[in-house]
């Protein structure tokens, strides 16, 4: 039998205990905490002009030379969507092998070897949208991976680990954009890394010293002399599929409700 | 308490001890949480280094290949073409001049086409490009033929 006197010291015992923080009892060196403070100094984002962009696809043929992405793979880790909205409400979308080529035919790819040659003369607005790795802030692909092979860096590019993934693909289920990709050679996820050997050299990436037009401009948002931080600061800008609260840091110039 | 009560108790402390000597060996010295903790920055810190160190294949500097070429640099400065980057055309630089030692020049028509197939798209840039129809101007005959890609307003060669 279990004295009152006995029930109550260990119940209060038993709600001391319970509310201890579990980090109460993890050992904390500042020395440690104070060397992973995060390096406020550079964050990578990117702007995509959409009026400038020609779908010429030049980005996708240094992205796909400059990162050894095997050429003629269905995989590319940037790639340019044609859009094309038609008088009647209907909207056509295509990206022949990641515009790797260009557009060098009106025909718009249906999928499955199919094309439909559209009338300029019904078209309302037709545009080229550039895509590539949005390196978000709450990257979900980053979150979902279940051995630590994807990571985001304090300058946050979102990196993967080539020794350490497993190839469970759950990163590339998990990412809204659908940037990722099963690389043909290494069988690990891949994707766009902002070039992070040039960005970290102070060079540009490899799409945007390709574009022509200027369609492209990579910058550090921590910087306020960057003229890219100055573009999202004061100009009208867009980002994908906001509802995901991915906070994806790749701005749009000239988005259309299409676009997805 | 009898034994038999602590027998389980012993292979299931056996396993920790496996799991845990296992893992001594094979998660890497560097592998931890990192700057941004659990969710974000659990990973083997050293991968970062593999990525800053992958080669450099494109130069698109701006000096790099006028300090050899200064008259084909000079040419194509002058013409409307002045905004294409020469390796779009003749390929990565890499280590040239010494590795590769030569460019390989793409000449196809379709390189041309990229930007000079004829796709009026209102609202889009590419409308005011001038274009031709691939299969009536001149089909199967390389643009370089007539055209100077440094100086496409010269007139024909």
């Amino acid at each position: 039998m279990i004295s009152r006197r006995k029930f109550l010291k260990n119940t209060v015992k038993g709600i001391a205990g319970a509310a201890l923080p579990i980090a109460a009892i993890e050992f904390i060196d500042p020395k440690k905490i104070f060397a992973e403070k995060p390096d406020a100094k550079t964050r990578w984002v990117f702007v995509v002009n959409t009026y400038k962009c020609v779908g010429c696809g030049f980005c996708v043929k240094a992205c796909k030379t400059e990162n050894q992405v095997p050429y003629d793979a269905k995989v590319t880790r940037t790639w340019v969507e044609r859009y094309v909205v038609l008088k009647n409400g209907q909207v056509f979308a295509d990206s022949p092998m990641g515009a790797r080529d260009g557009f060098t035919t009106s025909k718009i790819a249906l999928g499955e070897n199919k094309f439909k040659d559209i009338n300029p003369k019904d078209i309302d607005k037709a545009f080229f949208v550039p895509k590539l790795c949005n390196q978000c802030a709450n990257p979900p692909c980053v979150q979902v991976c279940p051995v630590g092979a994807t990571f985001q860096l304090p300058d946050g590019v979102v990196l993967v680990d080539r020794t350490w993934c497993i190839g469970c693909g759950y990163c590339i289920m998990a990412c809204p954009y659908g940037v990722r990709f099963f690389h043909p050679v290494y069988h690990t996820a891949e994707k766009c890394t902002f070039c992070y050997h040039r960005i970290t050299k102070g060079m540009k990436t490899a799409c945007v010293g390709a574009c022509p037009f200027g369609a492209r401009m990579i910058g550090n948002i921590k910087d306020p002399n960057d003229p890219v931080t100055k573009i999202i600061m004061t100009e009208r800008v867009a980002i994908l599929k906001e509802e995901y609260g991915t906070k994806p840091q790749v701005y749009y110039i000239g988005l259309d409700r299409e676009v997805k | 308490m009898k034994s038999h009560v602590f027998r389980p108790l012993w292979v299931v402390v056996g396993l920790v001890v496996i799991v845990l000597i296992f893992r001594f060996f094979y998660v890497p010295s560097d592998f931890g949480i990192g700057q941004r903790g659990y969710m974000y920055g659990w990973h083997r810190a050293g991968d970062a280094t593999f990525w800053k160190n992958f080669p450099v294949s494109y130069n698109f500097g701006k000096d790099y290949c006028s300090s050899c070429h200064p008259d084909n640099y000079n040419s194509i400065m002058k013409s409307p073409h002045a905004i294409i980057r020469c390796e779009n055309c003749h390929g990565p630089v890499g280590n040239h001049p010494s590795d590769p030692p030569k460019l390989q020049i793409d000449k196809r028509r379709a390189l041309c086409l990229r930007c000079h197939y004829p796709l009026p798209y209102p609202t889009s840039g590419r409308a005011n490009i001038p274009g031709i129809n691939p299969d009536k101007h001149y089909p199967g005959t390389e643009c370089v033929t007539c055209h100077n890609p440094h100086n496409p307003l010269e007139g024909l060669k």
